[in-house]
C-alpha cells in the first residue's frame, strides 16, 4: 500500500482543483483546434470577445447565464441529497407548458397577476415532473438516473405531440405555438434600464435574469439556512445517520427533487417570457445537461455556480461568434469542451487531488506538521 | 386480409431493419452492466460509431475500413469510460453523461473540419457501403405463396450487418453463460469479492467487457451510417443508445429477453409510422410522438415495480474497494 | 518443528489505525489453532494478510519452512492456503457448481471442465462430510449449506491452512456441532485450520491451541488443554488502567422503560434476539455485558426504533411499541429518549459537517437552532460553544469538522449532544470504544450524573470493566438470549464470565 495522501487544504479543493480541471479540459480541446488545422489561442481571442467585449455581448452572454444559472441549481440541489437529476431538460419543458398554458389561460385577467402565475405555473409544472421520478426512487427504490433519463424523453415527446397538434399556431410549418399574451411578457433589460434613462444596446437579456439571482439568493438560504436544508444535507451525506436521527428520509428526497424540478422549469421563463414570447419545439436546447457541468464546476454553491454559468455563458455566446469567424469550427465546439469540463469535473475530479496534495504538502508543510 | 398480412410482413421486415442497432447496443450494455458499470453512454459510443464508419469509407473507399474503425472509436470511447470509473472510481453516470456530450460535440466538430457540410459526411455511393444481400434462390422461391414473401422479405435481403446483429444475440448468452469469461463477468457484476478472493483481478475483467460493449457500439454504429443509411448526419443516433439501455433494463439484463425488448421497439417503430391517420379500434386515433415515448414508459413502469421485478446486477454504479 | 504457516512481527496500518501490531504466530501441521479477540482486535485483518488480500506493511509470513511473499489472493491459493470469509462470498444467482468452479474452471468454455470440477466436488464433499447437492442455487440454500460450498472453494485447491473467520455466528447450534466434525476430519487428514473467533466456548471444545488477540497485538498463546475460559477471557477484554469511578448506591424509583418478550429475526430468517426481559427504572444504570456480536447491537437499535420488533413489547415511559407498531427512531425520540449510538461514524456524527452542525443532528427542528423559521447561526454556535465547554470537548472549535477530531472528542460531542436534551431514558453504546483513557473517566463520571439526576439508562458495553464499574444491575446477553440479570455488588469478573460464555447464573434479578 503507498503512502496515504496528505489532506488537501480546503482552498485548495474549492478553487483550485476546478481551476486545474478547467485547464485540463481546455487544453484538451486547445489540442483538438490544433488537430484541425486553426489556432486554438486565436479562437480563444474570438470567444472572449464574442462573450465580453462587442457592443451588446454582455447582454447575450448574461442572457444564456441565466438558463444555466436556473439548471445548475437544478442538478445542484439534488446533489446535495446524493441524488443524480439528469431530467432537467425534460423539467425544463414542462415548466415552458405550464407557463405557456397558464398564460394563454389568463388571457383576460392583467399582467400583474398574470405574469407571476405564469412563472409560477413554470416552477411547479417542472417541479411535477421531477416530484415522479423523486417518489419512484424514495418508496420504490427506482435508480433515479434511468427514471429521469426516460422522463426527458417522454417529455419531449409529449412537447412534440403538443406543439405539432393542438398547440400549433395556425399557419405555422414548425412546432410553436401561438404569441403569448403581452402582459405575461417579461421586460428585457435594457429596457428597464431606459425606464431610468439608461441608453443600452437592446440584447434578449430580460427580467429573468433577476429572478435567477433571486433564485441563488433563495437557494443559499435554503440548503445552509433552512431546516429543510439541513435535514437534505443529511440524507446526501449519510443516510443512515440520518435515519437515527429521526429524519424521514423518503420524504426529503421527494421534497427535493420537487424543488430541483421547479428550478429547471424556470429556466423556461428566461426564453419564453423573456424573448420569444411563443413555446417553441426544443427550446431547452441542451441546456438541462449543460446544468450538470454548472452544478459540478460550481461545486453545488450558488457562487460557484454562478461563476460556471457565467462560464459556460460566455462560452456559448463566443461559440457563436466562433461561428461566425471560422468557417472550420462552429457553435458545437462549446459541447466538446463542456463534455471535457463534466468529464473532468465530474467523473475524474480527484485525478489531479493526489499529486496535487503531495505538491502542496512539499511547499506549505501539512496539517499535522502545523499542529505539532 | 391478404393485404393486412402483407403490411405485417413488411412491417416486420422493417422491424429487424430498426432494431439491428438497438440490439448491438443492448449486448454492449449487458456486457458492461453485468459486471457492475453502468453504461448511459451507449448513445455517445454509437454515435461516435456512426462518425468515424462514415467518415474513413468516405475518405477511403472502404466500407469494412469503416466498418473496422468504427469498432476502435466505439473501444476508444468505453476506455475513456473505464479510466475514469475503474481506474479512478469516478462516478461512473457522471462519466457516461460526459461521454455522450463528447461524443456530440466531437463529432460535429470533426466533421466540420473535415468535409464543411455543417456536419453531414458525404454521401456514399452503394460500392462503397454495405448493401443488401440476396439469399441463395431468391426468384425461386417467389412463385411460392405466402412463404416466398416471407423468404423475400422478411429473411432475405437485408443488410449484412443485419444478420451479424442477429448473431451477435446468440453469441452474447453463449460468452455469457456457456465460458469462463462470461462466469466471471456475471461474478464480478454481484459479488466481486468472490472474483478477487479467487485469485481474479477485477480491474482487467470489467476492462475486457466495456471493450466488448464499445467494439459493438460500434458495429452498431456503422450499421446507421454505411449500412442503414449512406452518410452521417449530426445527432444521427437519435436517442437509439436510450432506447437499447431500456430495453436491456426491460429484459432484465439478459441476451434474449433483451433482444426481444429490441424487437419490440422497432416493432412499434415500425408501426407508428404505418398507423399515421390510422383509426384504431374504439382509441381513435394514436398520436404518433405518444407512440415513440412508449419504450420510454414501459421502462418506468417496470422500474417502479409496476410490470415484474427488475433485477439489476447486485453491485452496479459501486467502484471496488478492496 | 516446521510449522505449517508461521508469522513473525507482521504489522498492518490503515492510516493513522495500528490494525496488527508485531504479530507472531505459529500453526503446525494437522492440528486445529484458534485465534480468539473482540471485534476490532485485528483477528480480520491478520487473515486478509495471510490470504493476500491486504499486504502487510512489515514482518515475514512462512508455510511450511519457507518465506514467502503473498501478493494477492492467487499467490495465497499457489502456496496452499483456503480462506472462508465471515461474509460469504458465494454469487446467489449461480449453482454450487458454478461458485466452486469460479477461479479454475478448466478451460475456455464451461463444458470442458465442468466434468472434473463436478468429481473434485463430490469427492471433497464425501471426503470431509460437505454435504450438498451441485446444482442447487446458492440462494436457495440454508446458511449450515452455504458454508459447506465456502469450505469445498477453499479445499479445492488441494489447500493445507484452513482458515475459518467467525464460521459459527451464523450458524445454529447443530449447525456449529456438524462443522466441527468435519474440522475434525479435516485435521486428521493432516489439514492445519485456523479457527478465528470471539467465543469462548469454541475454543475450548474444538482447538488444539489458542492464540489470543486484543487491540492489534498478539497477548499470549496457550494449549487448549492447559487454559480456561476465564483465562481467555479475561486475557481478550483486559484493559489498561481503568480509572476507577466512585459510585455511590443508585436509589431507583419508578420504572421508565422495559421490555417483555422482545424478539428479533433479521431478513435471513436468523434470530439475533429471543425472549428479552428487563425493566429499568429511573436514576438507575442496567448494564448490558456479553462478547460482541451477542445481540446487543439489534437490541440497541429495536430499542431505539432503527429496526423493527419481531416479537415483544415495548414499553417506553408509558407508551408501548409492539411488533404490530410502525416504528422509527422519530417516535422513540419525540418520547423523549436519548441515543449514543454503537457506531458513532456510521449513525452518530456526520464526519464531514461541522461540529455545530452536529451538535444538533436530530435536534434541528428545535430552538437550538434558532427561534424563527430559519437557522441562527449565533444560537447555533453558542449551543456548540456552551456544550464543548460544560463536556470538555477539545478543541473547542465549533467549525472544526467532525472528522478532524480525536475519537474521544468526537464521542464527546455526541454525548453533550445527547445528554443535555435531558432525556427521560436514555441508550447508550460502546460509549468508550476508541476513546482515550483521559476522555473515558470524564464519559463515565457525566453517565453517572446523569443517573443520579434520575435518568433510566440502559448501557450495552462489550468492556467488562466498564459495566462493572457503572452498571447498578447487570444483564448478561449470550447468543441472542437472556442469560441472566444480576446485581452489581454480586457480579464479579468470573461469575460474569461464565455467563458470558452462556452458563447460567444463580441469582436474578
Amino acid at each position: 500500500m503507498s503512502k496515504p495522501t496528505p489532506p488537501l487544504p480546503r482552498w485548495a479543493d474549492i478553487v483550485l482543483l476546478p481551476l486545474i480541471n478547467l485547464l485540463a479540459a481546455l487544453v484538451l480541446c486547445g489540442l483538438v483546434i490544433f488537430a484541425i488545422g486553426e489556432n486554438p489561442f486565436a479562437a480563444l481571442k474570438v470567444m472572449i470577445n464574442g462573450a465580453f467585449v462587442y457592443q451588446g455581448a454582455l447582454g447575450y452572454t448574461l442572457f444564456y447565464t441565466t438558463s444555466f444559472i436556473f439548471t445548475g441549481l437544478a442538478v445542484a440541489i439534488a446533489f446535495h441529497a446524493r441524488l443524480f437529476n439528469i431530467g432537467a431538460e425534460g423539467q425544463a419543458s414542462l415548466g415552458g407548458l405550464g407557463a405557456t398554458l397558464v398564460a394563454f389561460a389568463m388571457a383576460p385577467i392583467p399582467g400583474i397577476i398574470a405574469l407571476p402565475l405564469a412563472i409560477g405555473s413554470a416552477a411547479l409544472f417542472g417541479a411535477a415532473w421531477g416530484i415522479v421520478p423523486g417518489y419512484l426512487q424514495a418508496k420504490r427504490g427506482s435508480h433515479i438516473v434511468i427514471t429521469t433519463i426516460m422522463f426527458n424523453f417522454i417529455a419531449a415527446a409529449l412537447l412534440v405531440w403538443l406543439l405539432a397538434g393542438m398547440m400549433l399556431e395556425p399557419g405555422q410549418f414548425s412546432p410553436q405555438s401561438s404569441l403569448l399574451p403581452e402582459q405575461t411578457w417579461l421586460p428585457k433589460i435594457h429596457e428597464m434600464l431606459g425606464w431610468i434613462g439608461l441608453k443600452t444596446t437592446a440584447t434578449p437579456l430580460n427580467a429573468s435574469f433577476l429572478i435567477a439571482l433571486c433564485a441563488c439568493l433563495f437557494f443559499w438560504v435554503l440548503v445552509w439556512r433552512s431546516r429543510l436544508g439541513y435535514e437534505i444535507r443529511t440524507v446526501g451525506q449519510n443516510q443512515e445517520a440520518a435515519h437515527y436521527s429521526g429524519i424521514n428520509v423518503a420524504r426529503v428526497i421527494i421534497i427535493t427533487m420537487a424543488i430541483s424540478g421547479a428550478f429547471a422549469g424556470l429556466m423556461a421563463i428566461n426564453q419564453i417570457q423573456g424573448v420569444s414570447h411563443k413555446l417553441i419545439l426544443g427550446f431547452t436546447a441542451g441546456y438541462g445537461f449543460t446544468g450538470i457541468a454548472v452544478a459540478l464546476m460550481g461545486r453545488n454553491h450558488p457562487v460557484g455556480i454562478f461563476l460556471a454559468a457565467l462560464l459556460f455563458g460566455a462560452l456559448v455566446q463566443g461559440g457563436t461568434e466562433l461561428d461566425f469567424e471560422f468557417t472550420v469550427i462552429t457553435r458545437e465546439m462549446v459541447l466538446l469542451i463542456q463534455g471535457m469540463i463534466i468529464l473532468f469535473s465530474g467523473a475524474l475530479a480527484y485525478m489531479f487531488n493526489p499529486p496535487l496534495a503531495r505538491l502542496l504538502a512539499r511547499i506549505f508543510g501539512t496539517k499535522e506538521d502545523a499542529n505539532a | 386480409m391478404l393485404d393486412f398480412l402483407y403490411q405485417t410482413l413488411l412491417a416486420f421486415d422493417a422491424t429487424l431493419r430498426i432494431a439491428t442497432p438497438l440490439m448491438l447496443c443492448a449486448m454492449a450494455g449487458i456486457f458492461s452492466e453485468r459486471s457492475g458499470i453502468v453504461d448511459i453512454s451507449l448513445e455517445g459510443k454509437l454515435l461516435s460509431g456512426a462518425f468515424v464508419a462514415a467518415t474513413v469509407a468516405a475518405l477511403t473507399g472502404s466500407a469494412w475500413l469503416g466498418l473496422g474503425c468504427a469498432i476502435l472509436a466505439g473501444i476508444t470511447m468505453s476506455l475513456i469510460h473505464g479510466f475514469a470509473c475503474i481506474t479512478h472510481k469516478g462516478d461512473q453516470v457522471v462519466s457516461g453523461v460526459a461521454i455522450n456530450i463528447l461524443a456530440s460535440g466531437l463529432t460535429i466538430v470533426l466533421g466540420i473540419a473535415l468535409f464543411k457540410r455543417g456536419g453531414q459526411t458525404p454521401s456514399l455511393p452503394k460500392e462503397d457501403r454495405f448493401t443488401p444481400i440476396e439469399w441463395w434462390g431468391v426468384e425461386m422461391m417467389d412463385s411460392v405463396p405466402v412463404l416466398g414473401s416471407i423468404y423475400r422479405q422478411l429473411i432475405s435481403g437485408h443488410n449484412m450487418l443485419v444478420y451479424v446483429a442477429l448473431l451477435c444475440v446468440p453469441l452474447t448468452a453463449f460468452i455469457l453463460y456457456k465460458t469462463r469469461f462470461g462466469l466471471r463477468l456475471r461474478a464480478v457484476g454481484e459479488v466481486p469479492q468472490a472474483v478477487d478472493s479467487a485469485g481474479i483481478s477485477v480491474t482487467w475483467l470489467r476492462y475486457r467487457a466495456l471493450i466488448l460493449g464499445g467494439a459493438l457500439c460500434g458495429i452498431a454504429g456503422a450499421y446507421l451510417s454505411i449500412a442503414q443509411g449512406g452518410n452521417f448526419v449530426k445527432e444521427m443516433s437519435a436517442g437509439k443508445g436510450y432506447i437499447a439501455l431500456a430495453a436491456v433494463i426491460f429484459g432484465n439484463w439478459k441476451p434474449f429477453t433483451a433482444f426481444f425488448a429490441c424487437l419490440m421497439f422497432g416493432f412499434l417503430d415500425a408501426v407508428t409510422a404505418r398507423l399515421e391517420g390510422y383509426e384504431l379500434f374504439l382509441i381513435g386515433e394514436i398520436p404518433s410522438q405518444l407512440m415513440q415515448a412508449i419504450p420510454y414508459i414501459l421502462t418506468v413502469l417496470l422500474l417502479a415495480g409496476f410490470i415484474g421485478k427488475p433485477r439489476p446486477p447486485a453491485v452496479i454504479g459501486q467502484p471496488y474497494h478492496k | 518443528m516446521t510449522y505449517a504457516l508461521e508469522l513473525k512481527d507482521v504489522s498492518k496500518s490503515f492510516g493513522l489505525v495500528h490494525a496488527n501490531k508485531d504479530i507472531d504466530l505459529a500453526v503446525s501441521p494437522g492440528s486445529i489453532h484458534g485465534i480468539i479477540g473482540e471485534n476490532g482486535a485485528g483477528k480480520s485483518t491478520l487473515m486478509n494478510i495471510i490470504y493476500g488480500m491486504h499486504r502487510a506493511d512489515k514482518g515475514t509470513i512462512s508455510f511450511n519452512g519457507q518465506q514467502v511473499d503473498v501478493r494477492s489472493s492467487a499467490d495465497a491459493i499457489e502456496h496452499g492456503i483456503g480462506m472462508v470469509h465471515q461474509h460469504f462470498m458465494l454469487v446467489p444467482t449461480f449453482s454450487v457448481l458454478e461458485n466452486v468452479m469460479l477461479g479454475s474452471e478448466g478451460g475456455l468454455t464451461l463444458s470442458e471442465g465442468r466434468a472434473t470440477a463436478l468429481e473434485r466436488l463430490t469427492h471433497l464433499s464425501t471426503t470431509y462430510n460437505l454435504e450438498v447437492d451441485p446444482h442447487a442455487l446458492v440462494s436457495d440454500l440454508n446458511v449450515g449449506q452455504r458454508q459447506r460450498v465456502e469450505i469445498i472453494k477453499a479445499l479445492k485447491g488441494g489447500a493445507k491452512v484452513l482458515i475459518l473467520d467467525e464460521p459459527t455466528g451464523v450458524l445454529t447450534p447443530q449447525e456449529a456441532d456438524q462443522l466441527f466434525e468435519i474440522l475434525k476430519v479435516l485435521r486428521d487428514d493432516g489439514v492445519s485450520v485456523l479457527l478465528i473467533t470471539h467465543k469462548l466456548t469454541e475454543i475450548m471444545d474444538i482447538t488444539d491451541t489458542v492464540s489470543i488477540m486484543r487491540q492489534g497485538e498478539m497477548v499470549g498463546h496457550r494449549k487448549t488443554s492447559e487454559t480456561s475460559p476465564q483465562d481467555l477471557a479475561e486475557l481478550m477484554v483486559g484493559r489498561e488502567v481503568l480509572l476507577e469511578v466512585t459510585r455511590t448506591p443508585a436509589t431507583p424509583a419508578e420504572v421508565r422503560f422495559s421490555a417483555k418478550n422482545l424478539g428479533y429475526t433479521n431478513s435471513q430468517g436468523v434470530v439475533e434476539l429471543e425472549d428479552i426481559n428487563f425493566e429499568v427504572r429511573a436514576g438507575e444504570i442496567l448494564g448490558v455485558a456479553g462478547v460482541s456480536g451477542n445481540g446487543q447491537t439489534q437490541l440497541m437499535e429495536t430499542l431505539a426504533g432503527m429496526l423493527p420488533l419481531t416479537t415483544g413489547v415495548i414499553n417506553i415511559l408509558g407508551t408501548e411499541v409492539t411488533s404490530a407498531d410502525a416504528t422509527s427512531p422519530r417516535i422513540i425520540r419525540d418520547l423523549g429518549v436519548g441515543h449514543i449510538p454503537e457506531d458513532r461514524h456510521t449513525h452518530g456524527l456526520i464526519l464531514d459537517f461541522e461540529a455545530r452542525e452536529n451538535m444538533i443532528l436530530g435536534f434541528h427542528d428545535s430552538e437550538l437552532a434558532g427561534s424563527g423559521k430559519l437557522f441562527d447561526y449565533s444560537a447555533i454556535q453558542q449551543n456548540c460553544e456552551d456544550k464543548m465547554a460544560h463536556f470538555d470537548v477539545r478543541p473547542s472549535n465549533p467549525r472544526l469538522s467532525a472528522k478532524n477530531f480525536s475519537g474521544g472528542n468526537q464521542q464527546k460531542i455526541v454525548i453533550a449532544r445527547e445528554f443535555s436534551a435531558n432525556p427521560g431514558v436514555l441508550l447508550v453504546g460502546q460509549p468508550t470504544r476508541g476513546v482515550d483513557v483521559g476522555a473515558i473517566e470524564f464519559i463515565h463520571k457525566q453517565l453517572l450524573e446523569l443517573r443520579d439526576a434520575g435518568c433510566a439508562i440502559l448501557l450495552v458495553s462489550v468492556e467488562l470493566d466498564e459495566v462493572m464499574s457503572l452498571a447498578d444491575r447487570i444483564m448478561v446477553l449470550c447468543d441472542g438470549q437472556n442469560v441472566g440479570i444480576i446485581d452489581a455488588e454480586k457480579a464479579d469478573r468470573s461469575t460474569l464470565g461464565l455467563m458470558m460464555a452462556g452458563q447460567k447464573a444463580e441469582a436474578a434479578t
